[in-house]
């Protein structure tokens, strides 16, 4: 590494007429490149973390998220026209969504509910009274000129987001982190353009168009890509579980750009540079810890961080800067006059005499009680009941369906929750992304589990072949554990006397192995239950294997 | 029978003393004898047709919708009618067709009331004469009754005289029979100018009692569908029909109280009457300042309480609607890019290009220069100078008036125009801007404050 090291730095200063040597060497160095940029803001959270003993004068990444969630809704933010996905383009576009002049914005109470359900979930300070106001652009994908948001008022402001990354070298140290949220807002989604360079035109669908969306901001309060996408993570099961977004990245539900910038601990913030087009977690991670070596590296070679946007290109994992369409923009923000403030009551008792009862009152006190079980509230649950691992009950509830298939498999078996999490998550997880399943797809039923892994707790079958006729039962699904131990014949033997005779034998063809055990090299024994199994198939009761080899050679 | 008022005509529908299909063409033939004003855009004569038809089987079988049922009514052209062309008299909705009805006409129509046709005005209610639409300018009727003629001493109508505006093709609609109840919108004055320079009852409802659904926006937050009929009784009937919350209409209140009983016999002795002193404006002629204060003592002498009041904050009403009215344009007529409907430029060598270009050809320089003042207001350097102190002093100018009314003054009677009608070509000697900020000097404070209002004092 230290060598790489050595050969990465010179390269870095080459200047601009070397380009095609700096290129092809950092070609031949990139696998060297990427290390070195992981490995050193891996340690970003020992970095942010002060009971470590960071380095004064390094610079550190400090990252900042603006998050665009899509809210879950029959009906649009302003309009009744239907929210869908994969729709015939313009099928579902009202009069007001096409800006058609005389049309007015009515506020749905749904949209309204979903972000202060959101905004509660997320320990937010909601704003009794917030405002609408227009924000003025021309781009063929806002049919009005201008975007209805909440910018002088929000309708939640000062939350946080607790989230866990599970570190160390095995990944089971759990590191605890929040973040701050500034505020929520709502405003409408833009419609979608398709640029056909082949025919020089552009495409414009207005399906999404007038969609109502949350803008979530979360302060500059994490230093990596990891803690950004572990962050997300956390948002996405919150959202979930609201039910208030489906949180998915890839199809556009969940946006999230992020502001990074560099600095050194204990002084201002540097300029930040807005990173836009991350499609995934993994990505936003990536390319957030590319830019802050990116700005760390330009830092070093003595040249100033511009406060651009910059979009990430997933195939290269760079940011590059984008053409800079916004500029200076000067949106001429104006309170939306179409609009009355938003208003949202406490309890029933503060609402109005004339308006109790009327169709878009929203009222706190009803929406904190229906408040679903959140994320964290369920891993320390799950901790508690079943007396799981922390990092456990984390992979329990970051997999869709995973902690319901679980409890479900807990049901039917006598089995230990302790005992059987690890079939959960190690052995059918691993199964499921082998195949790129999600847990509503798995081939094997929670009962089938069960009744497996009742096979394995009641001595049938050792969990070596459990493992191997979990493996026949995903092949097949349907067939049910004891047929496959029967058909192939794979219960443990138990008897004694036909284990004797191979543990005998086995003993007798490795007079070598039985000196070395004998004079007292204990490890010896566990090669030779090895030959054992093998000899057996891996069917024989170890446990029994263990005591007859040591009796005979005692 | 075309100069009744809507009470006394839709009683002698019910009499069946004329038939709806006959009035309706009685109607329609007067439009075509009166095509000189230029009163309209847009004639619905086979709409109407019909119209009339299916009211005259109801008034057979006696079933009529309403009062209204089978009476002809305009609307100003920048209210929706779905598959009628509503063009707000630019070139930008030249050929536009909305796919759906405005409340208030829907409202109309539901009551079995008969569309003509749709009246010219300002392009997109910008103005105070109805001079500035890509149809030409409206003529007030006035212009050729026989004392005018012999006043003016023209030979011809060249000295024809304007309506005011910018409804003034619904003033004119109306005073010339050729409708007897026409719809027009009012944001600074422009039902009430029309109507009083065209000798009209013009009303304009407190601001919330009307749904805007359907109306082509000028200010929204100062908009209003105004009313113009010939008698203050017909204005409460269609009032009645028109006002109520409407769940399209965010900004809509319900009424708290009906108007319908608009009773005849209303006691004048119960009524305060407030002289708001800021309103002897420079310019306002003798014969309109005799007439308030003749007026005033009318109201005296039947036993009304008459008293000055003051709006301290008047003098700064023009400039502060003047600011806020362009912010508000600015908005408003940004979604007329040529994209999805209206005029479209053909000019294609870019997005922006195509843009600027559409509406450049398709916006008069009124409206371009209400558009580019309000960016200027907008922007973020100058939004607190401008917009924030505006609306600051909006809120004066309507404190203004509350104070009048809690300190128990019932109605207020100011002038609705500095004189009488002006001839065009006077009235074109100073552009636009100029006009509105003269014309709008009595009427626009209250839209600003959002308050109702209706003139009297025409120029009969």
């Amino acid at each position: 590494m230290a060598a790489c090291t050595v050969l990465v730095t010179p390269l870095l200063y080459v200047n601009k007429q070397s380009s095609l040597f700096y290129h092809k060497a950092c070609n031949i160095h990139r696998q060297c490149v990427t290390k070195k940029i992981s490995t050193s803001v891996s340690r970003c959270s020992s970095q942010a973390d002060p009971q470590k003993k960071s380095r004064p004068h390094e610079l550190v990444g400090v990252v900042g998220l603006e998050i665009h969630a899509q809210i879950q809704s029959n009906t649009k933010l302003f309009s009744g026209s239907k929210v869908g996905f994969s729709a015939p383009p313009n099928s579902l576009v009202s009069f007001f969504d096409a800006s058609l002049p005389g049309t007015l914005p009515v506020l749905n109470r749904r949209c309204v509910e979903a972000a202060v359900m959101t905004a509660l979930a997320l320990n937010c300070t909601i704003n009794k009274k917030s405002f609408f106001d227009r924000k003025h652009y021309f781009y063929a994908d806002l049919p009005a000129g201008y975007q209805i948001t909440q910018q002088r008022r929000a309708v939640a402001v000062d939350g946080q987001l607790a989230y866990s990354l599970l570190g160390g070298r095995k990944r089971n140290q759990i590191q605890s982190r929040t973040v701050r949220i500034k505020q929520i807002q709502l405003e409408q989604d833009s419609g979608k353009s398709l640029h056909d360079d082949q025919r020089s035109q552009t495409l414009i669908d207005l399906n999404r168009a007038g969609v109502g969306l949350m803008e979530l901001v979360m302060e500059p309060d994490m230093s990596c890509g990891e803690q950004a996408a572990a962050a997300v993570r956390e948002l996405q099961l919150v959202l979930q579980a609201l039910g208030t977004c489906q949180g998915n990245m890839s199809e556009g539900q969940l946006r999230v750009d992020a502001n990074v910038s560099v600095h050194r601990p204990g002084e201002e913030l540097g300029v930040r540079t807005e990173v836009k087009n991350i499609n995934s977690a993994r990505f936003l991670s990536r390319a957030i810890d590319y830019e802050i070596q990116r700005q760390i590296e330009a830092l070093g070679r003595g040249e100033a961080v511009l406060n651009e946007t910059r979009t990430y290109d997933s195939k290269s994992g760079h940011t590059i800067p984008m053409r800079d369409k916004e500029g200076l923009a000067d949106y001429r923000f104006m309170p939306e006059p179409n609009l009355p403030p938003l208003v949202v009551y406490e309890d029933r008792g503060s609402v109005p005499a004339g308006l109790l009862g009327a169709e878009g009152v929203v009222v706190l006190e009803g929406l904190r009680e229906g408040l679903p079980e959140l994320p964290s509230v369920k891993r320390a649950r799950l901790v508690r009941s079943y007396g799981l691992l922390p990092e456990h009950s984390f992979t329990l509830v970051n997999e869709d369906g995973l902690m319901e298939y679980f409890e479900a498999v807990v049901k039917e078996t006598r089995k230990e929750p302790r005992k059987l999490i690890g079939w959960v998550t190690n052995e059918l997880l691993g199964h499921l992304k082998h195949h790129n399943l999600s847990v509503s797809k798995c081939p094997v039923s929670p009962s089938a589990l069960a009744e497996l892994l009742e096979l394995q707790e009641a001595g049938h079958i050792s969990s070596t072949v459990a493992k191997q006729v979990l493996g026949e039962m995903w092949r097949d699904p349907g067939r049910r554990a004891p047929e496959v131990v029967r058909e192939q014949d794979l219960g443990l033997v138990c008897d004694s006397s036909d284990l004797q005779r191979v543990c005998q034998r086995v003993l007798d063809s490795h007079p070598d192995l039985v000196r070395a055990l004998q004079e007292g090299n204990k490890k010896v024994l566990n090669r030779l239950m090895g030959l054992v199994q093998k000899e057996t198939k891996g069917r024989a009761d170890p446990v029994l294997v263990r005591s007859l080899l040591e009796e005979k050679t005692s | 029978m075309l100069s009744l008022t809507i009470k006394e005509v839709s009683l002698a529908l019910r009499e069946g003393k004329i038939s709806p299909l006959e009035l309706c063409r009685k109607c329609l033939k007067r439009i075509k004898k009166t095509q000189h004003l230029n009163a309209y855009i847009t004639v619905t004569e086979e709409l109407a047709l019909k119209q009339a038809e299916e009211a005259e089987s109801r008034l057979l079988q006696g079933s009529p919708k309403g009062i209204l049922d089978g009476i002809p009514f305009a609307v100003k052209d920048n209210f929706c009618t779905e598959n009628i062309r509503t063009t707000c008299a630019s070139r930008m909705l030249k050929d536009f067709l909305p796919p759906y009805n405005a409340t208030v006409v829907q409202k109309l129509l539901d009551q079995g009331a008969v569309l003509v046709g749709k009246t010219n005005m300002d392009e997109f209610a910008m103005g105070s004469g109805s001079t500035d639409g890509v149809f030409g300018p409206v003529r007030n009727p006035w212009s050729y009754a026989a004392p005018y003629r012999e006043q003016s001493g023209a030979e011809d109508d060249s000295e024809w005289v304007i309506t005011g505006g910018s409804s003034g093709g619904s003033g004119a609609a109306v005073t010339s029979l050729t409708s007897f109840l026409a719809l027009g919108s009012d944001t600074g004055g422009s039902t009430r100018n029309p109507g009083a320079l065209c000798g009209a009852v013009a009303l304009k409802p407190t601001y919330g009692l009307l749904s805007r659904h359907g109306l082509i926006p000028l200010v929204n937050s100062m908009d209003v569908p105004g009313i113009v009929t010939r008698s203050t009784s017909d204005a409460a009937i269609v009032l009645e029909v028109l006002q109520g919350r409407d769940l399209k209409d965010s900004t809509t209140v319900q009424s708290p109280t009906s108007h319908a009983g608009f009773s005849e016999d209303f006691d004048v002795r119960n009524l305060c009457v407030g002289i708001p002193k800021e309103y002897h404006a420079p310019g306002l002629s003798q014969e309109t300042l005799a007439q308030w204060s003749r007026l005033a003592d009318l109201l005296e002498g039947a036993g009304a309480r008459v008293r000055e009041v003051s709006l301290p904050h008047t003098q700064h009403s023009i400039v502060c609607y003047h600011v806020l009215c362009c912010a508000e344009v600015a908005s408003n007529m940004a979604r007329f890019d040529g994209l999805e409907y209206g005029h479209r430029s053909t000019e294609d060598s870019s997005t922006d290009a195509m843009y600027a270009a559409s509406r450049h050809e398709g916006f008069n320089a009124v409206v371009r220069g209400r558009i580019l003042s309000g960016n200027f207001f907008l922007l973020q350097q100058n939004y607190e100078r401008y917009f924030l102190k505006a609306q600051q002093v909006r809120r004066l100018i309507a404190e203004d008036f509350e104070h009048a009314f809690s300190a128990g003054v019932d109605v207020l009677l100011t002038p609705t125009t500095l004189s009488d009608a002006a001839s065009y070509s006077h009235f074109i000697q100073e552009d636009n801007r100029t006009r509105s900020t003269q014309e709008d000097v009595f009427t626009q404070p209250a839209n600003l404050a959002g308050t109702g209002r209706t003139p009297h004092g025409g120029t009969r």
